[in-house]
C-alpha cells in the first residue's frame, strides 16, 4: 500500500479546508500540506453558498453588535469566547479575500458593498452579486496554487482515520480513479468536509454532502455536538430543494401565502418588524404553519408560499441577484422579474458537528476539524445567514495553524504501525467491490433512511415521531452490510463510494435523530411541539453523541456563556 | 404513462479501462419526467436500473462543474439542460478532447497544468498587509474582468473547441479566459508575466476564434472574446518592450 508522507492533512477542499492549507502554507513555506479531497477542490459545496458573507464594515456597525446577534440568533446555546474572536477576527478575514482577488461588489466610491440579512442588525453581509461561495470558493483555490507546499490529491475518498498510541497519525483513503487504497501519513489531521444533508429527501445540499468528516471522527471515539439543530432555510424551491438566497429578502423581496398576504406583517411569529429578515429557524417555523393553515399554494410537489421579487424592477434583480433569476427560469420555470418564486423550507444546514475548542481541535491529539463539519459552537442552535462562510474562512485559518502546529510537536508517526493497521481495513473495503449477494439497493435502503429522518427531524418535531425514528434508523443499519454492489470495476467505481457515503450518513442521522430526541424542549432550530418553550434550567447546556456499537451514548456539556445573559429571543 | 412521465432511449457510453479495448454503448428506456434534466435521467440509470454507470455531478443547480458531457453530440452541462429539448432518443457520452477515465468521466489532469501555468491568483510587486484593508476599486472596474470570473470550469468549451482537438498544448478557453480575468484586474500587477506565457509555449495564437467556446458556455462568461482581448494586450505588451527601456510598470 502506497504511503504519502506530510505534516499535515487537511480532508476537504471548500472553503475551511483551502483556507486552512494556505494559512498553514504561508506560516511554513516548508510544512507539506496534503489537501485530500472526494472531488475537485472547485466542486466543493462551498460553491453553491450564494448570499455573502458577514464581517463588521460599516460606520454605524460594531463587534458588540455582531456578537450580540450572534448569540441571539443561536438562541445563546453559542460559546461567546467563540463568538467573541470570530467577530473581531471576520473583516481581516474577508479583506484577505480581497486581497486574493475576490470580486466583492462595490459601492460607487469604490468601497466593498454590503447587503442586509436575516437576523442581523445593520447591513454587515459582503457579497459578490449572488454567486458568493462561487466566488470565494475559487479566489482561495486559485490561491492556493500559488504555494508548492500544498500538493493536491484530487479525488480520494477518506475512509479511515489511522490512530496509534493515542493520536491520530494518518487517514486511510482510496484514490477513486484506481481504486487503490493509500496511505496519508501525517502527525495531524484537519477535517473540512463539510455538512451531511443528504441524509435529508429535501435539501439544498449536493449530492457529495454525505457527512463524511463527521463520521469518520464520530467511530474514532470524537463525539458529535449539537447535532439536533439542523437549519431549514426557508427558501428552497419545491421538488428540487434548489436555494433561493436568502439575499432575495435582504434586496427586500418579501414571502406572501396563497391569499398573496405578507403573513410576517401580518400575523405574529415573533419577527417584529424585521418581517422577512427574521431569522431562518423563525421564518421557516412560519411557513410551516401558514400551510399548515390552509394557506399555501398546492403544487404537484407539495404545498408551497411565494417570494415576491417583482417589486425590485429587472435592474436590480439582474445587478444583485442575477442567479437566483436564473435558478427560478432553469428550475422553476419562473421569471422572478414577472412573477413570484414557488418556495417551501428546506434542509440547509447543520449546526452541529465535531466537537472542538477555538483551536478547531478535538479531544483526541492530532485531530482537528473546522466549517460546517466541525461545532466550534459559533452557531449554537441557530446560524445566521452569512456567518458560515465566514466561519470557514476565520476557524479555516486558525485550525489550520493550531493543526500544523501540533504537527511540529508531537514529532512523527510509526509508518510501519500504520501499515499494518491500514492492510487490516483492506478487506473491509475492498470486499465491497462487486458484492453482488446483497438484498437491498443503495437507492432504496438510502430513500428509506431519507423518509424517516424528515419524518422525525423536521422543522417541527415531537416525541412520539423522534422515537420511531431512531428506532428505524437501528432497525435499517443493519442492512448496510446487505447492499447489493454490482459493479466490480477497480476504476472510478462509484458505486463503493456511494456505499461508504451511505455508511456515513447512516452515523450522522443516528447522532442528529438521538440528540433531537434527548432535547426535551424548544430552542433555535429545533422545535418540539410537545415542549413548544425554551428551557434554560434544564437545557441550557450543549449535546454531545459518542458512537458505540450497540447505542449511541449521550452526554452534555456547558455553554460559554458571556457579556450577552440568556433572554426572551424576540425581534 | 400514468404518472405523467414519458419514455425515452438513452445511449450511453460505456468505457472500463480493465474491460474493454474501446468504448461500446448500452441502451436504456428512461421514464422521465416533464421537468427534468438530463442529468436526472443519469441518476435514475444509476439509483435504478445500473449501478455500474459511472459518471460525476454534485450540485445539480450548475454552479460547481461536475457534470459536463456531449449530449446529443454538444457540450452540455447536464443538471442545466433540459430533457425537453431532445427527442425520443438521447445519446449521452464523455465530453469530446479529453481522455475518458471510465464511462462518463474523463481526465482532467491535462486542463489542471494549463489552469495553473496562468499564474491564476493576484500578482503584486509588493503584498499588501490587511491592515491597509480592502482596494478600492470602482463598480465599472469591477466590470471589465467580472464576466470572466464567471468561469465554473465545467470543460465544455474545450469539448467544443477544434483548436484543443488538434493542438493538446494550447492553453485552451477557460485557462486564457482565467489568466486574462487577473490581468484585467486593477488590483493586480502580473499583466506582463502572463503576457510572456500567453506569447511563448502553449501559444494563444493558435485560436482560430471559430467561437465555439462562447456558444456552448453555459455561464456566459464569452471566452472568445477574453482570447480576442489577451491577443491584442499580449502583442501590445511586446510591442511595448522594445519602445520602453528597462523594466515597465503596468
Amino acid at each position: 500500500m502506497e504511503i504519502f508522507r506530510h505534516d499535515l492533512v487537511v480532508v476537504g477542499g471548500g472553503g475551511a479546508g483551502l483556507r486552512a492549507a494556505i494559512a498553514a502554507a504561508e506560516s511554513d513555506p516548508a510544512a507539506r500540506i496534503a489537501l485530500v479531497s472526494k472531488v475537485y477542490p472547485m466542486r466543493s459545496h462551498t460553491v453553491s453558498a450564494e448570499g455573502g458573507a458577514a464581517a463588521v464594515a460599516r460606520p454605524d456597525d460594531s463587534f458588540e453588535q455582531h456578537a450580540y446577534d450572534t448569540v441571539k440568533g443561536s438562541d445563546f446555546l453559542a460559546d461567546q469566547d467563540v463568538v467573541e474572536y470570530f467577530v473581531h477576527e471576520a473583516p481581516g478575514e474577508l479583506t484577505r479575500l480581497e486581497h486574493w482577488g475576490c470580486p466583492w461588489s462595490r459601492n460607487e466610491d469604490g468601497t466593498v458593498a454590503t447587503r442586509a440579512f436575516g437576523g442581523m442588525a445593520t447591513k454587515r453581509t459582503w457579497f459578490a452579486a449572488d454567486k458568493v461561495g462561487f466566488h470565494m470558493l475559487h479566489t482561495l483555490f486559485q490561491h492556493s496554487l500559488r504555494f508548492e507546499g500544498i500538493v493536491r490529491y484530487d479525488e480520494y475518498f477518506a475512509v479511515k482515520l489511522l490512530v496509534e498510541e493515542g493520536r491520530v497519525q494518518g487517514v486511510l483513503a482510496l484514490d477513486v480513479r484506481t481504486g487503490e487504497l493509500v496511505v496519508f501519513a501525517a502527525p495531524s489531521t484537519l477535517l473540512c468536509t463539510g455538512g451531511a444533508g443528504k441524509a435529508f429527501p429535501f435539501t439544498t445540499n449536493g449530492n457529495i454532502k454525505t457527512g463524511d468528516g463527521m463520521a469518520l471522527a464520530y467511530r474514532a471515539g470524537v463525539p458529535l455536538k449539537d447535532m439536533e439543530f439542523v437549519q431549514y432555510h426557508p427558501t428552497g424551491l419545491p421538488g428540487t430543494g434548489i436555494l433561493i438566497t436568502e439575499a432575495a429578502r435582504g434586496e427586500g423581496g418579501y414571502l406572501r401565502n396563497a391569499d398573496g398576504e405578507r403573513f410576517l406583517v401580518t400575523r405574529d411569529y415573533g419577527v417584529g418588524t424585521k418581517a422577512e429578515l427574521g431569522p431562518r429557524d423563525m421564518i421557516s417555523r412560519a411557513i410551516i404553519l401558514e400551510i399548515e393553515a390552509g394557506r399555501g399554494v398546492q403544487g404537484e410537489d407539495g404545498e408551497y408560499v411565494l417570494l415576491d421579487l417583482t417589486h425590485l424592477g429587472e435592474e436590480k434583480i439582474n445587478t444583485r441577484l442575477p442567479f437566483v433569476r436564473e435558478l427560478a427560469l432553469t428550475y422553476a420555470g419562473v421569471d422572478p422579474v414577472r412573477e413570484p418564486i414557488p418556495i417551501r423550507p428546506v434542509v440547509h444546514y447543520m449546526m452541529g458537528g465535531i466537537d472542538v475548542n477555538i483551536d478547531g481541535a478535538t479531544d483526541l491529539p492530532g485531530l482537528y476539524a473546522a466549517g460546517e463539519a466541525a461545532c466550534v459552537s459559533l452557531n449554537g442552535a441557530n446560524r445566521l445567514g452569512s456567518n458560515s462562510l465566514t466561519e470557514c474562512m476565520v476557524f479555516g485559518a486558525r485550525s489550520g495553524l493550531a493543526a500544523l502546529r501540533f504537527a511540529r510537536e508531537a514529532g512523527g508517526v510509526d509508518e510501519a504501525r500504520l501499515r499494518a493497521r491500514a492492510e487490516e481495513s483492506r478487506e473491509g473495503v475492498e470486499s465491497r467491490r462487486g458484492r453482488k449477494a446483497g438484498t437491498v439497493r443503495i437507492s432504496e435502503l438510502r430513500r428509506r433512511l431519507n423518509a424517516t429522518m424528515e419524518k422525525g427531524c423536521g422543522v417541527y418535531r415531537d416525541e412520539e415521531r423522534m422515537q420511531e425514528t431512531v428506532a428505524t434508523i437501528a432497525e435499517l443499519r443493519p442492512l448496510l452490510s446487505e447492499i447489493a454492489l454490482e459493479d466490480d470495476s477497480r476504476v472510478f467505481n462509484t458505486e463503493v463510494v456511494a456505499a461508504l457515503e451511505l455508511e456515513n450518513l447512516f452515523d450522522v442521522a443516528e447522532a442528529v435523530a438521538g440528540a433531537a430526541l434527548a432535547r426535551k424542549e424548544s430552542r433555535g432550530a429545533h422545535a418540539r411541539r410537545d415542549y413548544p418553550n425554551r428551557d434554560d434550567q434544564n437545557y441550557l447546556h450543549h449535546s454531545l453523541v459518542y458512537h458505540d456499537p450497540s447505542r449511541p451514548r449521550l452526554a452534555t456539556k456547558p455553554v460559554a456563556l458571556g457579556r450577552f445573559q440568556p433572554e426572551e429571543r424576540k425581534y | 404513462m400514468a404518472d405523467g412521465s414519458k419514455t425515452k432511449t438513452f445511449i450511453v457510453t460505456r468505457f472500463d479501462p480493465d474491460r474493454h479495448e474501446a468504448p461500446t454503448t448500452e441502451t436504456y428506456e428512461v421514464p422521465v419526467r416533464e421537468r427534468w434534466k438530463v442529468l436526472d435521467a443519469l441518476n435514475y440509470i444509476k439509483d435504478e436500473l445500473d449501478p455500474t454507470l459511472s459518471h460525476r455531478w454534485s450540485c445539480r443547480m450548475a454552479v460547481c462543474g461536475s457534470c459536463g458531457m456531449n449530449v446529443n453530440g454538444e457540450p452540455k452541462l447536464t443538471c442545466k439542460t433540459s430533457l425537453a429539448e431532445y427527442g425520443d432518443t438521447v445519446r449521452v457520452e464523455p465530453l469530446a478532447n479529453f481522455p475518458v477515465v471510465r464511462d462518463l468521466v474523463v481526465e482532467l489532469d491535462g486542463f489542471m497544468d494549463k489552469f495553473r501555468a496562468v499564474k491564476p491568483w493576484i500578482i503584486k510587486a509588493k503584498e499588501r498587509a490587511v491592515e491597509e484593508g480592502p482596494h478600492r476599486q470602482s463598480p465599472e472596474e469591477l466590470e471589465v474582468f467580472r464576466q470572466f470570473s464567471m468561469c465554473i470550469n465545467c470543460m465544455l468549451c474545450y469539448a467544443a473547441c477544434p483548436v484543443v482537438a488538434n493542438e493538446p498544448e494550447f492553453l485552451g478557453p477557460a485557462a486564457i479566459a482565467l489568466g486574462h480575468r487577473y490581468n484585467e484586474d486593477s488590483r493586480d500587477e502580473g499583466a506582463r508575466e502572463r503576457n510572456r506565457i500567453f506569447r511563448g509555449e502553449g501559444t494563444i495564437f493558435s485560436c482560430s476564434y471559430a467561437n465555439e467556446c462562447s456558444e456552448v458556455c453555459p455561464k456566459h462568461v464569452d471566452p472568445a472574446a477574453a482570447i480576442n482581448q489577451a491577443k491584442f494586450r499580449a502583442v501590445l505588451d511586446w510591442a511595448a518592450s522594445f519602445v520602453t527601456s528597462g523594466p515597465r510598470e503596468e
